[in-house]
């Protein structure tokens, strides 16, 4: 018999897990029916027989963790974070929808509205829209706190429909003409082809110096030579603070429809913006949404061959397989794209292909997607997420 | 503020106002990691009060100590996946504008 070291024999634990439970730790096997092996084994002591440390060591997460950034634009981005845990993942997640701050309208101070839309149905649609400024140079304003140029920003909309604001097509005009035999009913098809003055958003003009509107006071009279008290008290223009002379506030798309008009009817109104958290109201949540995926991975665990490999490409929506001829004629299937695979399961579906084609998710590779609204750019929302769940930690 | 008993330092419960599970869960990640950590685990009392009670049992150190640690263990965490992140960022910035520069004739 031959010698062999001690150090060798197969039942000695070589400080590496055996490849099947390696396999277990860092994979979630997705079968037909449902997705298996969900759970992180977190435990500091779970391999601990088999002499592997599963302890977090702040240097081996240093090392082994990746980010690469896919996509970029104003709007959106798309990274890849590897090496990280799915709690700290979804915190992330969690805090860019709900817990980083911007500027949304909160109240609408009405002066006329005698459009068919109700006022809490236009207060609620002013509350959803965008607004493009940067929620880090305001402070939070309190129920007790007089509204100022620190806290609030204000807006003003005053549109009405006249006889003239023509948006009347060619083809309306041709209609009139058509149906003039019935007098009354061509009068009231003229003007109800007036109507069609739909409010965008840019008309809501910013007011740098706060509200307009008068406070009702009681003795009106003793104030008449002072300047009257409006709804806020700012004590300096916002234009003139040095961040936005010159950037001045606006709404991010000014083509939003906010209300439509008929003939002679009118809106005359002031909103005011506050900050606040999309834990109290999704209007003030600063992405449109944020998501992450684990990364799909497609193993073939047999040769495919000629018919069958055929058959597999076509399967498969997302074109994740291709062909590859190896020579003489034969076609073998390759996994070409398999970050491109939704995991819809067509090609384990039928009999007998499940023990062709693996499909798994690697656990700790998220592809993270994040759409702003346009306040901030979402490389900055997600650095300002990872700066918000330090300061968690801290108190 | 934290519940246990006065003998036995090693086994408490500390219960967190205004958290829910962003902080709860990540917290018992970090705990879990820690070898000196035998049990720890979660729990929120009632979906509409805000608050978070967090287990933590330990092999003989004290639990508030452990718990500490693992709270800076997740700063550090944070800071160093925000350090990457702007690496990433600007490199990649960069690449983009390498490559619209060479793009222009």
């Amino acid at each position: 018999m031959a010698k062999v070291p001690i150090w060798d024999l197969p039942d000695v634990p070589t400080g590496e897990l055996p490849p099947h439970i390696q396999l277990q730790r860092t994979r979630v096997f997705c079968k037909s029916d449902a997705p298996t092996n969900t759970e992180n084994i977190q435990y500091s002591g779970a391999y601990a027989s088999m002499g592997v440390d599963n302890s977090l060591r702040l240097d081996q997460f240093r090392s082994n963790f990746k980010v690469e950034v896919m996509r970029l634009n104003e709007d959106d981005m798309e990274f890849d974070m590897i090496g990280i845990d799915p709690s700290i993942a979804n915190a992330f997640r969690r805090i860019l929808i709900a817990e980083l701050p911007t500027m949304a309208i909160e109240k609408v101070l009405m002066a006329n509205n005698t459009s068919v839309i109700q006022d809490e149905v236009l207060a609620h649609r002013l509350g959803l829209i965008p607004i493009k400024v940067d929620p880090r140079l305001f402070d939070y304003m309190s129920e007790n706190d007089v509204p100022n140029e620190k806290n609030t920003i204000v807006f003003k909309l005053h549109v009405r429909c006249e006889r003239g604001d023509a948006r009347l097509t060619e083809k309306r005009r041709l209609t009139v003409v058509v149906l003039i035999f019935n007098w009354l009913v061509t009068e009231w098809y003229f003007k109800m082809a007036m109507v069609c003055y739909a409010v965008t958003s840019d008309e809501l003009k910013w007011l740098p110096n706060g509200s307009e509107f008068p406070l009702a006071t009681e003795n009106s009279a003793s104030n008449s030579t002072s300047k009257p008290k409006t709804y806020t008290s700012f004590s300096c223009s916002q234009d003139s603070l040095p961040q936005f002379s010159k950037n001045p506030i606006t709404l991010k798309h000014p083509d939003i429809i906010i209300a439509k008009l008929g003939l002679g009817q009118e809106i005359e109104l002031e909103a005011h913006a506050v900050k606040g958290m999309g834990k109290t109201h999704a209007k003030w949540s600063p992405v449109a949404t944020a998501w992450y995926r684990m990364l799909p991975e497609v193993v073939l665990l047999q040769e495919i061959e000629d018919e069958k490999a055929t058959e597999l490409v076509q399967k498969c929506p997302t074109k994740v397989f291709d062909i590859e001829d190896v020579g003489k004629g034969k076609k073998r299937a390759t996994v070409a794209r398999p970050r491109d695979c939704t995991l819809c399961r067509e090609c384990i579906r039928g009999e007998g292909w499940e023990n062709f084609v693996a499909l798994r998710r690697v656990k700790d590779h998220f592809i993270f997607t994040i759409e702003s609204t346009g306040a901030l750019p979402p490389e900055v929302l997600f650095t300002e997420a990872v700066k918000i769940l330090e300061d968690k930690c801290e108190g | 503020m934290e519940l246990g008993s006065v003998q036995d330092q090693s086994a408490s419960t500390f219960s967190l106002t205004d958290e829910d599970h962003t902080l709860a869960n990540s917290l018992r990640f970090t705990l879990n990691q820690d070898p000196r950590v035998t049990f720890c685990g979660y729990s929120i009392p009632h979906p509409s009060d805000a608050r978070v009670n967090i287990r933590v049992q330990t092999t003989g150190d004290p639990a508030s100590e452990v718990f500490k640690d693992s709270c800076q263990d997740l700063m550090l965490i944070c800071q160093h996946v925000r350090s990457t992140f702007d690496h990433a960022v600007t490199n990649f910035k960069n690449e983009k504008g390498i490559n619209a520069m060479d793009l222009k004739p």
